[in-house]
């Protein structure tokens, strides 16, 4: 059953800039398909427009195959987790998962063995005459996605449903969520605007930033590939170094690229690189034959983290580059603060002109 | 034909509202209901006092009764209002700040004027100093006159309008906490310093709405008034009383242009109300 | 809060207390006990033959009824005036909002005149009304009208805040949910304010049973008939029997007393219900 996204719009106010524009996606059947962007890029109005919680000004919403657009939110049969839980705060537990089921007016004992069903799935059996002001935030949350499953939806909706968790009940319900997913196999969207949840639990990612589709695709080709200078500064912490084209490659210290085929010679290139994809070493001697010229940074500063060093380097161009290196390679390196180092580049995201934020 | 429309909140979305039939029908219900029972009498207050005109109606504000009416409501409104705010000012600061044997009695007792009829309010005050009353063979020894005459309908105006001022300025206390205070006073600032600099700025938007509401139930009151009075016309009459014996003197138009008067009082107190609020949501 | 056995670290324990106290003591406690003390000069025959008259009685039975009646009638219209003023924006919305409060501001007095006059027989009411069989003033329909206005605002203010502290969340859950509109108000928004509803009710109800200004205008205070009770503790008075007074205050003030314990409870029930947090 999969979720088809067909260029929908979204505008709040007349004339004012769209919430969601243009946008079209496909998050394919029994994956995790993961909606990734900063704050504001319009992740949670689509969600709110495949549910059926707001109207979209263009576009269409395909669930299975089948146009719900005009369909009301009440017959679409979506399980929407909100970021809230949005509990019913007034019944038990029990109640809040029999609510959608009440609601379809099925029989009683169906309703109860749902029920039943639904708190053995999320590990709650013992809590089921328990009002959620009585929970703690990890089995509320749980509660929410018993609440959801029960109508057995055809889709499952998930709105930042791990942002009001600190950090280990967070990192729990990521695995449960994952082990749910083996287990029930449905069709989920995510919104996170947590790049490490997106890129570990789904199959499917769709970087969004302001209102459009940044990217969409694996979370291999997300990271390794990004399609855009947005989508490589967003993921991964990358630093940006400057360079321009030479001999039809991007020269970035002894580091040569290929760029896209329209670049000029001697037109100004960025590359975005990874904290880890830098390879620093002491060597301070000439460039070999044929060897291109490297680039030599200055250590500003250097700060253990855990088994690697973060090290801030300044390049003479003025940026400033931050790489990771494991410890014991750092201690081998024997360097200080101030001192000059060569620094490789292994392999960086390049893009044609120069970067402005 | 221009019809005004019904909006939702920006927040909500249309599709749990409701149809619009179901928005209007309950809109137009609600205001009917409103305009029914709130903006037609308020209208009608007005139009039955200017039934007669200007004159008859500037002449039955302005006649020697009613004006000691007037005089009578001011007076015992400026006698209970200060009173009841420093007594307010100090049971709010006590209920809000320290945890003491019998807080909860004082609370309740604080609350029994709002719950006790007015009338029993007269009347207890009738019981302790009038002629039949514990105190009233004392009293008439020495011509004090307390019972239908003005001191009587201070004291039950001072009763009547005795929780306003703590009943808000209590929560605004209470949410704000004592921490400045306690600021103040390691900077070594005395009590009554720290209670003048910090306390009273912090809470004034309420100290202000319980004065509002106190000065305006002070002049408005009737029942407990009415029964320690005795309707001494032009004496022991305060204006919603002179209101009452015009219109049982079939005088309407000079009843109500008495009514019209205390009215005014409230939609005053209304607009000061909103102002308030406004501000104190600002601030 | 400092611990009852530490000294108290904020200044002014002792002057406020003092005030507050001496101030309470003289305005209320001391003059409510002459109540109490009054009623003791009565035998208890001669207390419960007053309080069991057939002229009390009937009052009783009026106030009572009178009151519901009118407490029903602002549980309904009051839920539906605050439903309206947090759901919708409509013009003239904020004068609305102001004028909700017009009962409280306005002195019960003037209420009573103006109702009365709109509802006689040739007022701007009453004639229509009349026209249709429904006579209002001097009747216990109009007590039930004036208690109405007056108990107007406590209903609208107790479930306003209650409405508008619903998270819309907890609507659009229950319509991805499959709930329709009127199932997500029945069986999600009104449990959440059944509370505020319940405690709004008893206001109303508690300040209508004492409610005096107001209704005695519109009554018509006929003995047995459209008398409340607040009317025949004056009347009592006017006829110099202190004594009947006061066992009749008694007894009202047990009932307005009694009322304000159920508030309290259903307060307390309903904030332990809702706020429980789990020990564990």
């Amino acid at each position: 059953m999969s979720i088809i996204v067909k260029q929908l719009t979204r505008r709040f106010s007349p004339g004012g800039s769209p919430a969601v524009s243009d946008v079209s996606f496909q998050a394919p059947a029994g994956a995790i398909t993961s909606l990734l962007g900063p704050s504001g890029a319009g992740k949670s109005t689509l969600l709110r427009l495949i549910c059926g919680l707001e109207v979209p000004d263009v576009g269409r919403v395909l669930i299975d195959g089948l146009d719900c657009t005009a369909l009301p939110v009440q017959k679409r049969n979506v399980g929407v987790v909100f970021q809230s839980y949005a509990l019913f705060r007034h019944m038990t537990v029990r109640e809040n998962i029999a609510f959608g089921l009440n609601v379809r007016r099925l029989p009683r004992d169906e309703v109860e063995a749902r029920v039943d069903e639904m708190l053995r799935l999320v590990q709650l059996e013992a809590l089921g005459s328990r009002h959620p002001g009585q929970l703690s935030g990890g089995q509320r949350q749980r509660v929410a996605f018993a609440r959801a499953l029960a109508i057995r939806p055809r889709v499952l909706l998930l709105d930042e449903p791990f942002g009001a968790l600190d950090t280990r009940v967070r990192e729990e319900l990521r695995e449960w969520l994952h082990e749910l997913h083996e287990r029930t196999g449905l069709t989920t969207l995510l919104v996170t605007h947590d790049q490490q949840e997106a890129l570990e639990i789904s199959q499917h990612v769709v970087v969004m930033s302001e209102g459009r589709v940044a990217q969409a695709g694996s979370p291999e080709d997300i990271y390794d590939r990004p399609a855009s200078p947005f989508v490589a500064s967003f993921i991964g912490g990358a630093s940006v170094l400057r360079g321009h084209v030479l001999e039809g490659r991007a020269a970035l210290g002894s580091l040569a690229l290929s760029v896209p085929a329209a670049a000029r010679e001697g037109e100004a290139v960025h590359a975005f690189v990874r904290p880890h994809d830098i390879k620093l070493a002491r060597s301070v001697s000439a460039a070999g034959a044929g060897e291109r010229t490297p680039f030599m940074g200055r250590v500003e500063r250097f700060k253990p983290v855990g088994g690697f060093v973060k090290v801030l380097l300044r390049m003479p161009s003025g940026d400033e580059v931050t790489v990771q290196v494991p410890r014991s390679e750092f201690e081998a390196l024997g360097v200080v603060e101030g001192d000059a180092v060569r620094a490789d580049v292994l392999t960086a995201s390049v893009f044609v002109g120069d970067y402005a934020i | 034909m221009f019809a005004p429309s019904i909006h939702l909140p920006r927040r909500k979305t249309r599709t749990l509202e409701g149809s619009p039939w179901v928005r209007w029908t309950l809109v137009t219900v609600a205001l009917g209901f409103l305009a029914v029972f709130l903006v037609v009498p308020l209208v009608a207050v007005f139009s039955f006092a200017f039934q007669k005109g200007w004159e008859a109606y500037l002449t039955a504000i302005a006649e020697p009764e009613a004006r000691s009416a007037i005089l009578l409501t001011l007076m015992a409104a400026v006698i209970a209002v200060p009173l009841n705010l420093v007594f307010g000012l100090a049971a709010a600061w006590l209920l809000a700040r320290f945890r003491f044997r019998g807080r909860a009695l004082l609370l309740t007792l604080i609350d029994l004027p709002f719950s006790v009829s007015p009338v029993i309010a007269g009347l207890i005050f009738v019981l302790l100093f009038g002629r039949q009353g514990w105190l009233g063979p004392l009293l008439f020894e020495h011509d004090i006159h307390v019972i239908f005459a003005v001191p009587g309908i201070v004291l039950a105006t001072v009763f009547i309008t005795l929780p306003f001022v703590v009943r808000e300025v209590l929560p605004v206390m209470q949410t704000q906490g004592s921490d400045e205070e306690e600021a103040a006073l390691t900077l070594g600032a005395s009590g009554w310093r720290t209670f003048l600099r910090i306390t009273l700025p912090k809470v004034k938007w309420g100290v202000l709405y319980g004065v509002i509401l106190c000065n305006a139930r002070a002049m408005g009151e009737f029942g407990a008034v009415s029964v320690v009075s005795g309707h001494v016309r032009g004496v022991t009459t305060t204006l919603p009383l002179h209101a009452e014996i015009l219109y049982n003197e079939y005088d309407f138009a000079g009843a109500f242009a008495v009514a019209s008067l205390l009215t005014l009082l409230a939609l005053v107190t209304l607009v000061l109300k909103k102002y308030v609020e406004w501000r104190s949501e600002a601030s | 809060m400092a611990p009852r056995s530490r000294r108290h670290v904020l200044p002014g324990f002792r002057l406020s207390l003092g005030l507050t106290w001496a101030y309470v003591g003289l305005l209320v406690l001391i003059p409510l006990s002459s109540l109490f003390l009054k009623t003791f000069s009565l035998t208890w025959p001669q207390f419960w033959e007053t309080v069991t008259a057939p002229r009390a009685l009937a009052a009783y039975k009026l106030s009572f009824s009178a009151s519901l009646a009118a407490a029903l009638a602002n549980v309904v219209f009051g839920l539906l005036v605050a439903w309206v003023l947090v759901r919708y924006r409509f013009p003239g919305r904020s004068l609305v909002e102001s004028l909700v409060d017009l009962p409280f501001a306005l002195p019960t007095a003037v209420a009573g005149l103006t109702l009365t006059t709109l509802f006689s027989s040739k007022g701007w009411y009453g004639q229509y009304l009349e026209a249709w069989g429904l006579k209002v003033a001097y009747t216990s329909v109009g007590v039930a009208v004036a208690l109405t206005f007056i108990g107007l605002p406590f209903v609208v203010r107790t479930v306003q805040p209650v409405l508008e502290d619903i998270d819309v969340d907890v609507e659009e859950a229950a319509a991805t949910l499959g709930a329709t509109p009127w199932q997500t108000f029945t069986r999600v928004l009104f449990p959440a304010i059944v509370p505020a509803l319940l405690s709004g009710f008893t206001l109303a109800f508690a300040r209508a049973l004492g409610e005096y200004g107001s209704v005695v205008f519109i009554s018509g205070n006929m003995p047995l008939r459209t008398e409340i009770v607040p009317l025949l503790i004056v009347t009592k008075l006017e006829q110099y029997d202190y004594a009947g007074a006061t066992a009749i205050a008694v007894v009202m003030l047990l009932a307005s007393f009694l009322l304000l314990l159920a508030v309290n409870l259903l307060q307390r029930w309903s904030h332990r219900r809702l706020e429980a947090r789990s020990r564990a």
